[in-house]
């Protein structure tokens, strides 16, 4: 199992990069998005799956998931959310600005005074 | 303790701070005769020295500066140092004498000039008196910047700002690199002292480090002393006013590198290396000075190929002197002779170029041009500059009864000498010395005579001076005359000088050498005997008189040399090419599209990791304590593969964000699986939240262009992206592999309850256990908030603007 969750969250990297590593600047936002599904996933994997109960003391069980990394995962999707809202209404406002959404055509110019 | 000694070094910058002052608070008087006093004091200080280090030794005084690392300023008067203070002080105030009548009070701006000066002396004094080598490395820079400074005194001229910057990068370049030769001694020895360095030399020479430091170190020396190939700063610091060019550029320097040598000479000389390098080296200059001074049309020009000449003829002979150190005593030994031939020229040497500057500066104030081809026939109208040219030419030829003679016949002597030497390759190569040497001084025989006949002599061309030639005033005249007039006393009593200053200095440089209570014996005179350096002699004379009058029929070999083979072009090409070099290489990787940056970045990480990891063995697999596959998971999985593939090949935008939707529903339902509640439901509603978002701004947003980027470039960042997923799948699996102690959450399943009254684990560690964590993360989603609405409504502040 957590292998195959390895793999998935190595997918969800590559696929991340590879948009981030285009031109567009929409398939930059949601490329950086889908890496940090990528990591969230990772995070969730390297504790270990399926190792008892949700960790809700209630239930009384006798083993439970670990609960760190689910708080650590909690706040950075939360980050992520707002970073890449962020992200968006800059590459919203970048491409109303400059009339482009193409990375290439946002160079600076290249004299140096 | 700070003494008077360390005042006296410092009192220059001290003076440096009051100048301005003086000159705007009293224009009416010329500031240069309130900065005479400092040297003129300082001279008649250092003079009250001469006692106590010829006959009790050193006198040394500590400063603590930063102890902890062992630098400290501490002052140390022996015969070397006192030698060099005396010519600092009192050229330093001949030449602040004569630049009073040089400058004009209402053209130029005399503070800068005397802050600069008064600057060089003082760094200058600290180079000579101090005898830790961190402190004798920042006044050196402090006389590379302060000579800078001065070169570029007339920075609205285009050659003064080149010659200035070339001279700064060459000597600044050698000054770095004597640090590394300073900070490799200190590696071997320990301490920064000098004298204490002298004293562990035996140990010095068997260490591995032995030869970088002396190579490094001179590099420092033979740099700052104009030493072939590095002799193309001097000619073009010309560019600055003459008293500048008296004093830095032929009395004191370019004479702190001839200091580094000999200071350093107890440390290095017992090995065949230095005798040669240095010895070599300083040949070499010497011959290379004054045939390229034969060339040159301009005044100066000439002086300063004659300078750089004549600092490599000292140099030779303090090569020559280490031979010394390879006999026991002082009796009998050949070579201690040659030492004290360096520094009788070395004084001798600061003397007459001193008053010839002085006099070019007079004829080109007088005259208005530094040509010799357009100068002539001024012996009449100039007399006493006249007088004083021929004096100072002729000792700069070497010509009786000048000192210039006697130092060139201690010179030949020395040279003659080195040949009998029996180590080191000397009894074979040594003769080329003596070959080189008097073909250099037949060349030296020639400028010499140039400099005066081609000013003085002949008809006089008034059509093409710009004024009409008169003779200096006496004021200008005065400090030549005291130089002209020293260069005569000298060569008629060299011996007030030998146990006075030039012993002492001996004792500094050879002091293994002397027993307890011994000195070393100077006698020089003029009238030797029927002997080889006589002979030498009569043969420059008669073999440069008959040159100097055949000039034109060989004045062709210098074309032989093409320009574009010469040092200078190297410099010039070097400049160019490294500056188009450092741009194209900037150009070809720095080209401002972000995707290459981050194609630097992807590639640097996965490479770093996958080969540390391949390297060390890193990768585990370890299947044991996994968890089973069952079908959930394997559809979840392909679900989310696909949406991820249909992300990476789509171009309609709609498909993309609902692409984006599929992924992160899907993540939530792996939270699902993997007993994660809380994380199943932000994931939800954030996911929700964000395609909302996207689909907000969706009519706004542009299409995604089909063909906006080619198939190659598509295959790249398919590898690199494909290397980055296998890395992060590797460690992904090694580190679920190798547990290597148990996690922490025992201690949240015992406490959750007891200590902190919550049942659920995960809102407990947020808010409780690890409650800083979630207050940043509001400060986070508030910053974006913030971000979001500037971006939103404050758009139009700048716009006019840009």
């Amino acid at each position: 199992m957590e292998i195959l969750m390895s793999v998935t969250a190595g997918i969800l990297f590559m696929g991340g990069t590879y948009l981030v590593l285009s031109k567009n600047i929409i398939r930059i936002i949601i490329g950086t998005s889908v890496i940090s599904h990528g990591a969230h996933i990772l995070l969730l994997t390297m504790a270990g799956l399926k190792t008892g109960a949700p960790p809700l003391l209630g239930l009384e069980a006798s083993s439970y998931t670990d609960p760190l990394p689910q708080a650590l995962i909690l706040t950075a999707i939360v980050i992520s959310f707002g970073v890449t809202s962020f992200f968006l209404v800059l590459g919203y406002r970048a491409y109303k600005e400059n009339g482009t959404d193409n990375t290439e055509n946002m160079r600076g110019t290249d004299s140096y005074d | 303790m700070f003494t008077a000694l360390h005042l006296a070094i410092i009192a220059p910058f001290i003076a440096a701070v009051f100048v301005p002052l003086l000159y705007k608070k009293i224009p009416s008087i010329h500031t240069g005769w309130f900065v005479l006093f400092v040297p003129a004091i300082l001279f008649i200080y250092f003079l009250q020295h001469i006692p106590t280090t010829s006959q009790e030794g050193a006198v040394t005084a500590a400063f603590p500066w930063v102890p902890s690392l062992g630098i400290n300023f501490r002052a140390y008067v022996d015969g070397l140092g006192l030698l060099f203070a005396l010519l600092i002080t009192g050229i330093g105030a001949l030449v602040v004498l004569y630049s009073i009548y040089y400058l004009s009070k209402k053209r130029e701006s005399l503070h800068t000039f005397y802050t600069f000066l008064l600057m060089f002396m003082g760094a200058m004094l600290g180079v000579v008196l101090s005898d830790n080598m961190i402190v004798l490395y920042l006044f050196w820079e402090i006389t590379s910047v302060s000579s800078f400074l001065l070169i570029s005194y007339w920075y609205e001229r285009e050659k003064s700002l080149y010659g200035a910057l070339k001279s700064m990068l060459i000597t600044v370049l050698g000054g770095f690199s004597m640090l590394v030769g300073f900070v490799l001694l200190y590696s071997i020895t320990g301490t920064f002292s000098i004298q204490e360095t002298i004293a562990s030399s035996s140990e010095i020479v068997s260490h591995d480090l032995f030869l970088p430091a002396m190579l490094t170190i001179l590099l420092g020396a033979f740099t700052k002393s104009a030493q072939f190939p590095f002799h193309i700063w001097l000619p073009d610091a010309m560019e600055a006013p003459t008293p500048v060019s008296a004093y830095l550029h032929s009395a004191t320097m370019v004479k702190a590198g001839i200091y580094l040598v000999a200071r350093l000479t107890p440390v290095f000389a017992v090995s065949g290396e230095w005798l040669w390098l240095v010895a070599g080296f300083g040949i070499t200059t010497l011959f290379w000075g004054s045939f390229s001074a034969v060339r040159q049309t301009d005044l100066k020009g000439i002086l300063a190929y004659s300078t750089v000449s004549q600092l490599g003829m000292i140099l030779s002979m303090l090569g020559v002197g280490a031979a010394a150190f390879h006999f026991q005593e002082i009796d009998n030994n050949l070579f201690v002779g040659a030492t004290t031939a360096a520094l009788f020229h070395l004084f001798n040497h600061a003397t007459f170029k001193g008053s010839l500057f002085m006099m070019v500066g007079i004829v080109d104030h007088e005259t208005g041009t530094r040509d010799i081809r357009n100068l002539g026939g001024l012996m009449t109208i100039m007399p006493i500059t006249f007088t004083i040219a021929a004096i100072g030419s002729f000792s700069m030829a070497g010509l009786p009864p000048f000192n210039g003679f006697l130092s060139k016949e201690l010179f030949f002597t020395s040279m003659v000498n080195i040949t009998e030497f029996q180590q080191f390759n000397m009894e074979t190569f040594g003769i080329l010395f003596p070959v080189v040497a008097w073909i250099a001084s037949v060349f030296t025989f020639i400028y010499s005579m140039i400099l005066v006949f081609k000013t003085f002599a002949g008809p006089l061309q008034k059509e093409k001076l710009d004024t009409k030639p008169h003779e200096a005033p006496f004021g200008m005249l005065l400090a030549p005359i005291v130089l002209v007039s020293l260069v005569i006393v000298i060569g008629f009593f060299p011996n007030v000088l030998s146990y006075t200053i030039i012993a002492p200095a001996m004792a500094s440089i050879l002091p293994s050498l002397l027993q307890e209570g011994q000195q070393f014996e100077v006698d020089i005179y003029f009238w030797h005997d029927w002997n080889t350096e006589l002979f030498m002699t009569m043969g420059v004379v008669a073999a440069g008189i008959l040159l100097y009058l055949g000039m034109k029929k060989w004045k062709g070999v210098y074309k032989l040399f093409p320009e574009k083979l010469s040092f200078n072009n190297l410099y010039d090409q070097t400049l160019n090419k490294g500056e188009v070099l450092s741009q194209k290489v900037m150009a070809s990787h720095m080209n401002g599209f972000i995707r290459n940056y981050l194609v630097y970045i992807f590639a640097f990480v996965a490479a770093a990791l996958l080969i540390t990891m391949f390297y060390k063995g890193a990768f585990v697999i370890d299947t044991s304590g996994m968890a089973p596959i069952t079908i959930y998971e394997s559809v979840l999985v392909v679900v989310l593969v696909a949406s991820v593939g249909v992300m990476m090949f789509t171009t309609s935008r709609l498909t993309l964000i609902i692409g984006l939707g599929v992924a992160g529903y899907t993540v939530a339902l792996f939270f699902v699986i993997f007993r994660a509640p809380d994380l199943a439901l932000t994931q939800l509603i954030i996911e929700t939240v964000s395609v909302a978002l996207f689909l907000l701004c969706f009519y706004h947003l542009p299409q995604i262009a089909k063909n906006l980027e080619p198939l190659r470039f598509k295959a790249g960042n398919f590898i690199i992206s494909a290397a980055v997923g296998i890395t992060v799948t590797l460690i992904g699996i090694s580190a679920g592999s190798s547990r290597m102690f148990e996690s922490i959450s025992g201690f949240f399943k015992e406490y959750s309850y007891k200590e902190a009254g919550g049942r659920n684990m995960v809102n407990v560690i947020l808010v409780d256990f690890r409650g800083f964590d979630t207050m940043l993360e509001i400060l986070v989603l508030g910053i974006a908030a913030a971000g979001i609405f500037t971006m939103i409504r404050l758009r139009l502040a700048g716009r006019d603007e840009l």
